[in-house]
């Protein structure tokens, strides 16, 4: 294998190492922080993007969803609330952009019993905030969700907060980190397949 | 009482439980339910906690045993002890915290306090008590025999079941097993749980931990997306003519079942390059092949499962590298949690690629297995279609053999090991008879 075909992430993962970790633990430490308000024009740039990516979900078009993320992303549904520590806890998903890759793929496969049917989702986001950080060129972002399931005659409502880290690229800004925080990740739940 | 038990005798539980198949009421009927949670969970061991979960003295957790909730508690001394969660004086559970720390235990709802030994040691204004009140008498409730098996604890209601060993019988060998994987057998069950409900009855998961034949089929959105990137390995072979394979499937006596995976792997190493990819697998076996060289590949197959399943009845199933407790809610919803595990004695490395190969299978894996359980019960709910079959391999002339232990052994496909439990059920379910 050359060096170049490595690079893939969608088909090899040498960057998820203790460094990536540990960047993760700073990022993942700090969501509580106090922010400054956001002027109109920054919130609503980054309303767009976080209903243009709700908009991919509930229409189950993945694989425009996954390019909303990065080489490096990390799409994380935690189960310890908080995120605990995913060197030494299991998550619902921990998804490097292979792992994301495999799940769209899964989706995709027509025999995933468990989405057949499909699930059927609309997500409301509120309580959007975010800072600007051009230094880190990044911006981080946290919001509320409520997300209503449909699926197999069952009415479900998850409900929870998102943080996303966004970084620019030259198409724009991209989903660097999704962190999934539902109220109840660490109690039982049925058939917890659907995306976040 | 059951309707069964009661009307009919002991031949009713039988014409339920045939050699050959068992009756949708098993899986339905409220009645028998109940007394499952009476017989088969009041009368043999069940699984309660492991010890890593309550290593430090005054630990707790909180539990069910059957659908009655209980306190797992370490004393000061470090003992065990298992506790009906229940107040002596007018039922409140007294302990709502899912885990943690505690000498004593207050009831929120009047004071009542009993020591995590279960002693009542204070009651609010005790002058409003008359003379023959003795506080000796109104203990928490105790389950009275509780046993670890090198950090499994089960307790049993029953004080005429046999030693926990004698029961764990021929599944011993196999949880040794599993154990001595982890260097010194240090086997820590504190890294988070994927707690899983589904609608069905809970038999329909023990049924489906020692099935050889299902994976091929309710597993196939797994294997292609495993098989995305040019190889599916992990659980292929159970595609590939599985019978004429090296795998197996094994009744061990008193309940507990079994499949091999082992077979399939001969070198150091092997369960490693067979493991489906998880995120972080090639910066973290780099760094784990410069550092540890010719030790790598036993320690690279530490991060991979254990490549059996071993199930003891009722609750336990010891599949891959987690810890599964099967946990009835209602005769037709069932709670299953997959606690991950961690080993001492390996480097961090090799337990940061554990907690990653153990999310895979929850995600991709027992989704689908669980959407076909709920679509059997409901198809259990056809009163005319009365039976659900365990008949393959029955009958088939030198399919299975039989040890000089009772060990039945057959073709990793047979249902062998639902015709073997369901012996130990109904042993269990006659106990009331007359």
């Amino acid at each position: 294998m050359t060096q170049a075909e490595h690079t893939d992430t969608a088909a090899w993962s040498y960057h998820v190492d203790p460094a990536y970790y540990r960047e993760l633990a700073a990022i993942a430490g700090e969501w509580s922080d106090a922010w400054p308000v956001a002027d109109a024009e920054l919130l609503a740039e980054t309303q767009a993007l976080l209903h243009r990516e709700a908009r991919l979900l509930d229409e189950a078009r993945f694989n425009e969803w996954l390019e909303l993320y990065t080489p490096t992303c990390l799409y994380w549904v935690p189960i310890t609330p908080g995120g605990g520590d995913p060197e030494r806890e299991v998550s619902h998903a921990f998804d490097d952009r292979r792992r994301l890759t495999d799940r769209v793929y899964w989706l995709r496969t027509g025999v995933a019993f468990c989405q057949i049917p499909q699930s059927r989702t609309r997500r409301l986001i509120t309580n959007v905030e975010v800072i600007d950080e051009p230094a880190e060129n990044r911006r981080r972002v946290r919001s509320n969700f409520h997300i209503q399931e449909f699926r197999a005659g069952q009415h479900k409502s998850y409900v929870g907060w998102y943080g996303h880290v966004l970084v620019r690229e030259q198409q724009g800004w991209r989903i660097q980190l999704k962190q999934v925080n539902l109220i109840d990740s660490e109690h039982g739940h049925e058939n917890l397949t659907l995306v976040f | 009482m059951s309707a069964f038990a009661t009307n009919g005798s002991r031949r009713r539980w039988e014409d339920l439980v045939r050699v050959d198949r068992v009756h949708r009421s098993l899986y339905v009927d409220e009645e028998i339910f109940a007394a499952e949670m009476r017989l088969v969970f009041g009368h043999t061991w069940i699984y309660l906690a492991h010890e890593s979960q309550l290593s430090e003295p005054n630990g707790f957790l909180t539990g069910h045993l059957g659908r009655r909730p209980i306190l797992v508690t370490r004393d000061g001394e470090g003992r065990l002890h298992a506790l009906f969660n229940r107040c002596t004086h007018r039922a409140a559970t007294v302990c709502r915290e899912e885990s943690g720390r505690a000498r004593s235990f207050q009831c929120p709802y009047h004071g009542w306090t009993f020591r995590n030994t279960g002693e009542l040691v204070g009651v609010p204004w005790p002058d409003g008590y008359g003379p023959d009140f003795r506080r000796e008498d109104f203990g928490l409730g105790r389950v009275p025999r509780v046993e670890s098996y090198r950090g499994f604890v089960f307790g049993t209601l029953d004080e005429a079941a046999p030693s926990l060993t004698e029961h764990l019988g021929a599944a011993r060998p196999l949880l040794d097993y599993w154990i001595d994987r982890a260097p010194d057998g240090d086997v820590r069950v504190r890294s988070a749980a994927h707690r899983m409900v589904y609608r069905g009855n809970w038999k329909l998961a023990y049924d489906n931990a020692g099935d050889g034949y299902h994976p091929a089929f309710s597993h196939r959105s797994l294997l292609k997306m495993a098989a995305r990137l040019g190889e599916t390995r992990d659980m292929a072979y159970f595609g590939r003519s599985p019978d004429q394979g090296p795998m197996y499937v094994q009744y061990l006596g008193n309940g507990h079942t079994f499949i091999d995976q082992r077979p399939n792997y001969a070198a150091a190493g092997d369960f490693w390059r067979n493991q489906r990819v998880q995120p972080g697998r090639e910066g973290l076996e780099r760094l784990i092949r410069d550092r540890h060289g010719a030790d790598a590949d036993r320690l690279l197959d530490l991060a991979v499962g254990s490549q059996i399943n071993l199930n003891i009845f009722p609750n336990l199933l010891i599949i891959g590298n987690q810890v599964q407790v099967i946990e009835p809610l209602a005769v037709d919803r069932t709670q299953l949690t997959w606690h991950a595990t961690a080993i001492g004695g390996v480097p961090d490395e090799v337990n940061v690629l554990r907690m990653r190969t153990q999310e895979d299978f929850p995600a991709f894996g027992e989704p689908d297995d669980q959407a076909n359980f709920e679509e059997a019960q409901r198809g259990l709910s056809v009163p005319e279609m009365e039976w659900v079959l365990m008949n393959r391999g029955h009958g088939v002339p030198d399919r299975q053999k039989v040890d000089a232990d009772g060990v039945v052994t057959g073709p990793v496909t047979d249902e062998l090991h639902m015709r073997g439990y369901f012996q130990e059920w109904l042993r269990l379910m006659r106990l009331e008879d007359p």
